[in-house]
Formats: structure tokens, sequence, C-alpha cells
């Protein structure tokens, strides 16, 4: 990596534990700007917790994460004006189930950023229509399919205009035939130059996606490099056997 | 296809006919529940009305419960002592709505810095929990005019209302707070993720979905407000129940309680059915299909 342009995103030695359980144990890693990296590893190794992390949802016990170069972790930062800048989209949609899909929406611009409604509306109008959504503004959110919800989701999250987005396995809570709808979504954020941190069992379209795909085990990233070596030629021994366990089940 | 739609007797394959077919098989239905319902409420009424006047005491109930003459004498003025009811019902209503969502934010505050207020939202909630409504309104409604304050100071229908906004706000903080609580985590992940603050989240996020959760249960608690009021009385004003007893004495007959519930009734079942037709609104606009 080079030295003289500022990652969009640090991790240094990246510490997180429950109680006694270490779910964090020393990540280290560093993400330039519209780079789309990839976190794969077996259930529980830490992928949500290093999304929440990121996005300050969970507060960090060791390390550092920076923005920018600038640390975010420092504890008793306002981190409001941080996630702004970091867009999230959880693995079951987290819509406001009492909001319409505008609404949904709009909310967050009119509230956090100030803009007006009318402003706000045609954000989100136009969210929709690129997603392609435009006939669903009115609907709620019980009213939709998964994939839709999903996209409704992404939308929501991109009307703050983030500079990154951390995708947490969008698409794991989805019919087969959804999952096409959203990832389509993924491939244009990348195309427009978006930042993104994504936590996927999708491992075939990690491989399409990812800059950079980074094996998370037991709170370490052990392996990280672009998606046609570390699923052809693996050099960690652990990558390895989680590979091949991926292959046995058909999931690659 | 055809073969799965109940008593359908059309041509098969034709779509248009299945679907004929299925909306008379749901009026069928419809009709046979209606049937039922009236049947069986008609052979129960019935049976009241003919096994009761058979019983010895029957003659001395019904002169005493039931006089016609009587009920028509009292029946004014009870609806209009039952106007001073309906006024201490509506402004005790929005202070106790209002005090106990207050209440119950201060419950569920999670800043440790405000722990003491947590403390005293849960010690008033126990407190006012535990203690009958009628010895808060006995206790004050005597205990505070004793301190000898002038007039407006030292009215009953002040102090009769603050034991009720003091007792109820802590019933509806406890719902208000089952209702915040039983928001989901991730509802607050989704909100403070796109940069809204705490007091955002509970403003646009949390508390319309607990208000809406909590609806019937306030409504219960609503309710029982409207019939407690008639409390008030014992400490001196003359509302219903007063006017009713006093009517009680005047005729020797216990008619009067009769029309006093039959007020009651006028006014309570409206509210709550109002209330359901509210909620089944507001589910039909936002859910998907309703599950039978
Ligand atoms: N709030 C919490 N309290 C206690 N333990 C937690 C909490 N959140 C996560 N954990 C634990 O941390 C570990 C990592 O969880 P995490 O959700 O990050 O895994 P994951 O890699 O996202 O798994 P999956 O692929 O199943 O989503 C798990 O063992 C989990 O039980
Ligand atoms: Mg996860």
């Amino acid at each position: 990596m080079s030295n003289t342009i500022t990652p969009k995103i640090s991790l240094r030695s990246v510490e997180k534990s429950f109680g006694d359980r270490t779910v964090l144990n020393g990540v280290d890693l560093d993400v330039s700007s519209s780079e789309v990296i990839a976190f794969i590893g077996s259930s529980g190794s830490g992928k949500s917790t290093l999304l929440r992390c990121v996005n300050l949802l969970e507060s960090i016990d060791d390390g550092a994460i920076l923005l920018d170069g600038v640390d975010i972790s420092l504890p008793g930062l306002d981190p409001d004006p941080i996630r702004r800048r970091i867009g999230m989209v959880f693995q079951n949609f987290n819509l406001f189930p009492h909001m319409n899909v505008l609404r949904n929406i709009t909310l967050a611009p009119r509230k956090v950023l100030g803009l007006s409604a009318s402003e706000s509306e045609e954000r989100g109008r136009d969210l929709l229509r690129r997603l392609g959504l435009q006939d669903r503004a009115e609907a709620y959110p019980d009213q939709l399919s998964g994939g839709q919800q999903q996209r409704v989701a992404i939308a929501r999250s991109l009307a703050m205009e983030p500079e990154v987005m951390l995708l947490d396995e969008i698409t794991s809570a989805l019919d087969p035939e959804l999952v096409g709808e959203v990832l389509d979504v993924v491939r244009e954020l990348k195309g427009n130059g978006m930042t993104m941190l994504l936590a996927t069992h999708e491992m075939a379209f990690a491989r399409e996606i990812a800059d950079r795909v980074c094996f998370l085990h037991q709170g370490q990233v052990l392996e990280c490099a672009p998606p046609n070596e570390l699923f052809v030629s693996p050099k960690n021994e652990r990558t390895q056997q989680f590979l091949q366990r991926v292959i046995d089940s058909g999931r690659l | 296809m055809n073969e799965t739609v109940p008593g359908s007797s059309n041509r098969p394959g034709t779509v248009a006919s299945s679907r004929l077919a299925r909306r008379r098989f749901e009026r069928r239905q419809k009709r046979r529940s209606t049937l039922i319902a009236l049947t069986s409420t008609l052979v129960v009424i019935g049976l009241l009305v003919t096994l009761i006047p058979q019983t010895p005491g029957w003659y001395k109930v019904k002169r005493s419960f039931f006089n016609g003459e009587v009920f028509s004498e009292t029946f004014p003025r009870l609806v209009d002592a039952f106007v001073k009811d309906v006024q201490i019902f509506l402004w005790c209503a929005p202070c106790i709505l209002v005090w106990g969502m207050m209440l119950a934010l201060c419950r569920s505050v999670r800043t440790p810095a405000l722990f003491p207020l947590r403390l005293f939202a849960a010690a008033y909630t126990d407190i006012f929990r535990g203690v009958p409504v009628i010895l808060t309104i006995l206790l004050i409604g005597f205990g505070v005019p004793g301190l000898g304050m002038d007039r407006p100071w030292n009215s009953p229908y002040l102090w009769g209302s603050v034991a009720l906004v003091l007792t109820y706000s802590s019933y509806v903080a406890e719902v208000f707070r089952a209702g915040i609580e039983s928001v989901h985590e991730s509802q607050r992940a989704g909100a403070r993720s796109l940069g809204l603050s705490s007091g955002q989240t509970l403003r646009f996020v949390v508390i319309p979905q607990a208000v809406r959760r909590v609806v019937p249960p306030l409504m219960n608690d609503l309710v029982s407000l409207q019939k407690d009021v008639a409390l008030v009385s014992l400490i001196g004003p003359i509302e219903i129940l007063r006017q009713a007893g006093i009517d009680k004495s005047k005729f020797a007959n216990f008619t009067p309680y009769l029309g006093a519930a039959i007020i009651f009734l006028a006014i309570t079942i409206p509210e709550t059915r109002f209330v359901d037709h509210l909620m089944a609104r507001e589910r039909r606009r936002t859910s998907g299909t309703a599950i039978r």
C-alpha cells in the first residue's frame, strides 16, 4: 500500500470483547478510497462485530479506527457526525415499520442534514428510481418483498450520501431468487466508486465484486488478498480449511 | 385447480368461475357463522327471561332495582351529574398520558449520569401502583385541604383529580415502558447508523412504535379511569355515584344505581369500540395480508 495517500479507513490492532469472550483480537487493515473489501469467515468469527465497531455501534476496547486519518474511536467522541459519513445496511433490513418507504428514506436527511421536505423527497424519489422502486414509494415495509425491503434499506442509507458503506450479510435473509436484485445494486455502487466493507457468505459474489477478500478467524484477519489469489491459492492453512468446507457444501 | 375450491359447482378450469365460487363460498361461510351466533344468543336470552322471573325473590328485586317510575324520575339528574365525571376524566386523562410518558422515559434512560432520575421514577411507580386508588384519594383529598389554603386550592375536585393523576400515571408509565422496551434493539441500530441522535431515535422511531403497540392496554387503563372518577365523590363532589346514592335514599330504591351503570356503559363501550376501529384501520394501512 502507498504510504503517501491516507487510507479511507484504517483499523489498527482493534480489540473487542463481550465479557470474557474476545471477539476481535487485534485486527489490522487499511482500506483505500473506492476499495471494496469482503469479509468472509465462519459464523461467529466476528464479521458483524467488526462492521458495527466501524460504525461506532459498538465501542472498541483497544486499538484505533481511523477515518481519513482521524481517530474516530476515541472515547467521548460524538458518534453522530461520523455515522452520517458511514452508511450501514443490516441483514434484517431494520426498516421502520410505521413509516412508508419514502418516509423511511427521508427521515434522516430531514432531521440530521436539515433538508427541506421537498428536497429530501426529491432525493428519495431519485434513489427509488435508481433502485427500481419508484412505484413503491407509498408502500409500508411489511407490504414489500424481502428483496425490495433490502433495496429500500440501501436507499435509506444512500440518502445520507455516505462516503463509506458497510454491508452486513445483506442477502442472507433473502430467498435465492431475490438475492440477484440486491447484488445488482451493490455492483452499481461499486461502479460509482463507493468504498465498501461487506460481510458475506456469498463466495461467488465476494469473488466477483471485492478488490480484496479478508478471511476472519477467531477475531483476527488471517489473510487478505485479491479474490483470485485468496480463492485460488490461499496461503493460510485455516483459510484453506474454510474454503474446503465451503466447496464441500457446494457454495463456491 | 377447480377441485381445490370448496363448494364449486361450475365448469372446471375457467378462472372466472373459480373466483365466483370462492366468493360464494366465503359468503356462505359468513352467513353460517352469523346464524350460529344469532341463534345461540337468542337461546341464552330466552332462557334468562323465562327462568329468572320464576325465582322466589324476583318480585321484590324487580320492584327495588327495575322500578320504571323511579328510573324516569332520577335518570335526567344522573345524566346531569355524570357531566362532572366526564369533566374530571377529560382534564385528568391528558395529564396522565403526558406525566406517564415522562415517567416511562425517565425509567428508560441509559445514561449513567441520569441514574437518580431512573431511581425516582422506579420508586414513584412502585409506590403509587401499590396503594389502592381509593386510599390515595382519601389521603390527598382530606390531607392537603387540611393545610388550610384559600379557595381554589382547597377544592376537592382539584385534589381528587391530583390523586387520580398520581395513581394512574404510574399505571400508564408501566404500560409505556413495556412498549418502549418491546421495540427491538435493531430499530435503534438502524436509526443511529443513519446519524440520528438518541433523542431523535426515541422520538421518531421508538416512541411511535411503542405507543401503537400499547394502545389496547392503555385503553384499558382509560376505561378504568373513567370508572374510578366516581371514587372522587368520597371526598365531596356530587357526581353521578353520589347523586345515585342520594336518590337511592330518597326513594328507598336501588334503581338509580342501575341508571348510573347504564350511563357508564353508554360511554365506556363506544370508547373501546372506537379505539378498536382506529387500531384495525392502522393495521390495514401498514401491514401485509392479515392472517386469519
Ligand atoms: N452483544 C453481544 N454480547 C455478547 N456476545 C456477542 C454480542 N454480539 C456478538 N457476540 C458474540 O461475538 C461473536 C462474534 O459475533 P458476530 O456477530 O460478529 O459474528 P459473525 O462473524 O457476524 O457471524 P455470522 O456469520 O453468524 O453473522 C459471537 O461469538 C457472538 O456470540
Ligand atoms: Mg454476522
